[in-house]
Parts: structure tokens; sequence; C-alpha cells
């Protein structure tokens, strides 16, 4: 670098040198980055969608027991007619944040996500941005890194967003007060809340492994659309294989395999062991698909 | 490359192709002499196996306004990328500020300002949150001073009024105003413009010749890809021709086009006396339009060619030279027209 930085002054032509540059950019960076990903209106469709998931269960729920039945269809207990926690709504407004994270998380949350992550590379590249970015220098590492931090500071809001949206429909629509664990103890109603924000802390660290995922598809292809398509396509597949009972050898290697472990956080004790799995198989994957997209990224002729 | 001596750039753009060597009290890395801008065997071949690069060898000299001319297809943005880093050349190599390119990119884009194949803005931002956007990802982009700087560059290419306006309602020539912008955001020492003036309507393109000729003065480099030679003609010092992926040409404008000899033309109403005559004086390629006959100026003084018209009883109303434009230096240069390379 001292070549480098010899360089401002050489051709000097009466401008001052530039100056050197401040270790504290990249944050810059970042900051600009989530504003301008906050700022497209498919984000806030997503978040808009993922905040009425809730608003719908929470009515759905309210209807079917207005005569006064237990909720949960057809009495089954939790786990047979709908999301898990779903039959203890109507007890405590505070399991519709756990029933609508069961609900919007196999499906809706990391659809969002890998929407977001699917367009950070190559929707750049489809608008021709990322070629004026990359001259800028914001350098091909730090957009990726800057990219990635975006893509889970999205996954952990929208995690908020239902579960902020999901505790707001509760408290409005049913009582609030203790609850009772899977285990059978009951627990007050501001150690429920905080298990809440736990549980929603986990759902958004399960979905790192899908948006590591994404964003290496996303350096993949020069269509921000085609990107969107695989990684949601790839998260279907997967939901589907995961289902197949002949695939249970490979099964728990898939990143969606362990999502639903986040309801030991609502045993008491704590079961842990499959939510260190599920932690482990996302860092995992955030590992992998991480590397191959920044040894893809950083190799890639820009042509868009 | 290995030389440690350099030169000051110009202040006025100089005809000369390599500015001469002067001693500065500080010795540094760079050697100028190399020019801004200088690749070796530069080569790109694409994935599909198509030659887009071939060989080529360029040198832009410090200070000049460098004419980079050629059709469609020809490899000029293909070159331009390589020299951005945005493409890894298959061979060869690039220096741009005598830093090898893309492994200097970190060091090197920053004094650089480009334009590259039209603007490309993010259209549900403002015109200002685009620059604010760009210069946020300029690692030595003071960010106490983005604001101010962002107001000049729009002050600079004219879009102040429509700075709050978002880039999707801008214009064709409005957006290629914000993307110069965005190459004005900080001094540069180089400025690699694609095509700047296009889309722009002829008061825009005037304002860009001049805002050119300017940062000119002011001593940064201006690397200027086009296809409209006269435009290349008014703003250039200095003009590179490629062709298929091969630099047909390159030197200052003045030499190319003298390299190319003029027409004589004679306005007279007795043309077949007249080109009976200038064929006897030595004038080739003697062609008959109406009123006018044409032809190849010969060696001889011409004040006697005319003598010799006006001898033989031509009535002459006019005998003038049209000097060669920089297209007749081009279609000389590659035998055939302006068309897209297949």
């Amino acid at each position: 670098m001292s070549r480098a930085d010899v360089v401002p002054q050489s051709y000097a032509t009466g401008e001052q040198a530039l100056r050197k540059p401040s270790p504290l950019w990249t944050f810059g960076l970042l900051r600009n980055e989530l504003m301008t990903t906050l700022r497209r209106w498919r984000t806030l469709a997503l978040l808009g969608v993922l905040a009425a998931v809730p608003i719908l269960v929470g009515i759905a729920v309210k209807i079917e027991t207005s005569d006064g039945s237990p909720g949960g269809g057809h009495g089954s207990g939790g786990g047979g007619g709908g999301p898990a926690f779903i039959a203890q709504i109507t007890n405590n407004g505070l399991f519709l944040v756990f029933t609508a994270l069961a609900a919007t998380l196999p499906f809706f949350l990391p659809m969002a996500v890998g929407v977001v992550a699917g367009d950070a590379i190559a929707g750049e590249a489809n608008a021709g941005t990322l070629r004026y970015l990359l001259v800028a220098p914001a350098g091909r590492t730090r957009l990726l890194l800057t990219k990635y931090a975006t893509t889970m500071a999205f996954c952990l809001l929208a995690t908020l967003v239902v579960a902020t949206s999901a505790l707001a429909v509760g408290a409005l629509l049913f009582p609030l007060g203790d609850l009772t664990t899977i285990s059978g103890t009951r627990i007050g109603f501001a150690d429920g809340l905080g298990r809440a924000l736990l549980i929603a802390l986990v759902v958004a660290a399960s979905l790192t492994g899908i948006a590591a995922l994404g964003l290496f598809v996303s350096t993949l292809t020069n269509s921000g659309i085609a990107a969107m398509a695989t990684t949601v396509g790839l998260l279907i597949t997967v939901q589907i294989l995961d289902q197949i009972p002949q695939l249970h050898a490979i099964q728990p290697y898939f990143f969606s395999h362990y999502w639903l472990s986040f309801a030991d956080l609502m045993r008491d004790p704590v079961y842990y062991d499959e939510l260190v799995k599920n932690l482990g198989l996302q860092a995992l994957y955030a590992a992998v698909f991480g590397s191959a997209a920044w040894a893809r990224f950083t190799t890639k002729d820009v042509t868009a | 490359m290995d030389e440690s001596s350099a030169t000051e750039p110009e202040r006025a753009p100089d005809p000369e192709p390599a500015p001469g060597p002067e001693p500065t009290p500080d010795p540094e890395p760079v050697d100028a002499r190399d020019g801004v801008i200088a690749t070796r065997a530069l080569t790109k071949r694409y994935r599909g196996g198509q030659l887009a690069v071939d060989g080529l060898d360029l040198t832009v000299p410090t200070g000049s306004v460098f004419g980079f001319l050629g059709p469609n297809g020809s490899g000029k943005t293909t070159t331009i990328r390589m020299l951005m880093g945005l493409i890894e050349p298959t061979s060869g190599a690039a220096r741009v500020l005598g830093h090898p390119m893309p492994r200097a990119a970190r060091a090197v884009l920053p004094h650089v300002g480009a334009l590259i194949e039209g603007p490309a803005l993010y259209g549900f931002l403002s015109g200002r949150d685009n620059l604010l956007r760009y210069d946020a990802a300029d690692p030595v982009a003071d960010p106490r001073t983005r604001r101010t700087r962002v107001a000049a560059a729009l002050d600079r290419v004219g879009l102040t009024a429509a700075a709050g306006k978002k880039a999707k309602a801008y214009s064709l020539g409005m957006k290629q105003r914000l993307g110069l912008a965005a190459a004005l955001l900080q001094p540069r020492r180089l400025l690699v413009l694609d095509e700047p003036t296009n889309g722009l309507d002829p008061q825009g393109m005037r304002e860009i010749r001049s805002l050119v000729r300017e940062l000119a003065s002011d001593g940064t480099t201006v690397f200027l890809s086009s296809h409209l030679l006269d435009e290349i003609e008014q703003v250039c010092t200095h003009v590179a021709v490629m062709a298929q992926g091969r630099l047909i040409t390159q030197g200052p404008v003045a030499e190319l086009a003298a390299g190319t000899r003029g027409r004589l033309v004679v306005t007279t109403p007795d043309p077949g006396e007249a080109a009976r005559v200038l064929k006897e004086q030595g004038v080739g390629d003697v062609v008959i339009a109406e009123d006018q006959v044409t032809g190849e100026p010969p060696e001889r003084d011409l004040a006697e060619v005319n003598a010799a018209l006006v001898a033989a009883g031509v009535r002459v109303r006019g005998f003038t030279v049209e000097r060669a434009s920089l297209e007749d230096a081009f279609v000389a240069l590659t035998g055939e027209g302006f068309d897209v390379a297949g």
C-alpha cells in the first residue's frame, strides 16, 4: 500500500490530496445500504404481508372461538389442527406471537428473506448500479459483506415485525397474563414476554442459512428476478423433501429441518439439543455459501 | 514502468503524444510518461470464445482529452471495463495512473470518475439520494462534506432544481447528467466518459463539451469514448480508433486528420473543360458533380493549377482545398463505413 499512498500527490493538479479512507466508512456504506433497502417499495410490501399474517390468524381464531368453542379447530391440541400454540391463544394473547412465528417460519419469512437476499447483488447488476458501486470503489468483499449484513438485519426486522404485530393483535383481541409452558409449568407474563423475544431472535437466526444461500445465488446471475425465484424455489424444494420419510438420512442437513425447534424455548426447563443443532446448521450454511458467494463475486466479470 | 521520474501534467492540451519529461523535485514511483492509461497487449476473450479486445496497446497522455473512437461492438466498452477493474483481462496488462489494474483498483479508482455505458440509477431514490449513495460507496469520500459535494456536483450539471425528484421520473438527458454528476463528486485526475452526450439535446451536448474542456483545462485527463466523429473532433486533443477489437491508430487529432489529404474543389460553370485541365495538371481521381470538380491535389503549387485553368479559358467561381475531416480519416483507416461490427 505504500505505493498507493503516494498516488494522491503524484499527479497533483492543484487539487488537494484525497483523504485516507476512514476505518469507519464501511458503516457509512452499511447504513446507506440499510436505508436504501428499506426505501424499496418491495421491501415495504413484504413487511406489510408479514405484519398481516398475525392479524389474519388473530381474527380467524377470534371468530372461530366467539361461540365459546375451544380454539385449534377440532380440539386436537397444539400440534394437530394448525400451527403450534394456536389452541392457547384464546387464553393468552401472547401465544399469538408463538403461533404467528410458527406459521410464518416455514414459508413467509424465508420467502421474504429469499427475495431480499436474491436481489442483493443480482438486482444491482440488473439495474447497472453494481458497476458504479464497484468503480466508486466500494470493494467487492466489502460490498458483499455489507449486503449480507443488510440481509441479516432484514431477517431480524422481518421477524420482529411478525412478533410485534402478533403481540399487538393478541393484546387487542385476547386477554394477557401468566402462561403455561409446554411442560405444564406456569411462568409470569414478563418471563413469557422475555421468552417471546428470545424466540424471535432464534427465528431470525434460523434464517441466516437461506440468506447466505440467496446471496450466493445472487452472485451467479445478472437477473434479480431469476435469483429471487431460484432462492424461493430452493426453499420450496427443501421444504417438500423434508416431508418425504424415505429421505430421512439427509434431512438433518436441510437448512429448514430444525426450524420449528424454537418451540423448545417454551419448555421448562428449556430443551437445548435441537436449538443448538439448528444454530450450528445455520452457521454451517452461512460459512459454506458465504464463502462460495465470496469466491464467485470477487472473481466475476461484471458485464452488466 | 520502473523509472522514477515524472512529468507535470500539461495545463493546456498538447498535440504531442508523449509530453517531454520535466524534472520534479520529489521523485515518485509513477512514471507519468507511460500516460494516465497504458495498456500492453491487453486482450479479452469472453467465455463463448469471442475475442472482444485483441492485443491492445493504448497510451493516454497526461492532461489530454482522449477520444476513443470506434463503431458499436468494436471493443470500446470491454476495454473501459478492463481499465476500471470490472473485467479481468484474458492476457496482457493495463495500468491506470501508473498502477496495475484491476489489482490496485482500491488505490486508483477514487481518483477516477466514470460514466460507463450510460447512467444507472436507483429509480425509487431522488437524484440527490442517488449521488449520496454512490458517494457513500467511496472509501475516501469524507462523509462530513458529502452533502456539500453532492450539491456542487448537481449544480455543475444543472440538476439542482430536479435534485429532489425521483430518478425514475428523469428524462434520458437528465439521467445522463446525473451520471456525470456522480463522476464529478470528487476532484478527479482521470475522467472516463463513455458516450457522455448520449440522449442529450444540442444545448446539453454543448454544455457537456464545455464542461469537458473546463475539466481538461484544470488538468484532468479526459478519456472520452464516442461514435460521434464531430464530437471527438471538437473537444479531443488525441484520438484512438478501434475496429473489431483491434487498435487501428492512435495519436493527436491534428496528425490523424493531416494523414488524410484534403480534396481540391473547383466550382465552375465549365466542369468538362475544367476536369480536362485539372487532369493535365496532375490532379488525380477527378470527379465531376454538377458545377463542381473535385480531385486529389497534386504536389505542385496550387496557384499554378489555378493559373492553368484561367489560361485555358475556364471560368472559376471557387478554388479551395477542403481539409480532411476525422470522418474521412476514419473511412480511410478502416476502409469501410461506420457500421456495426459483425
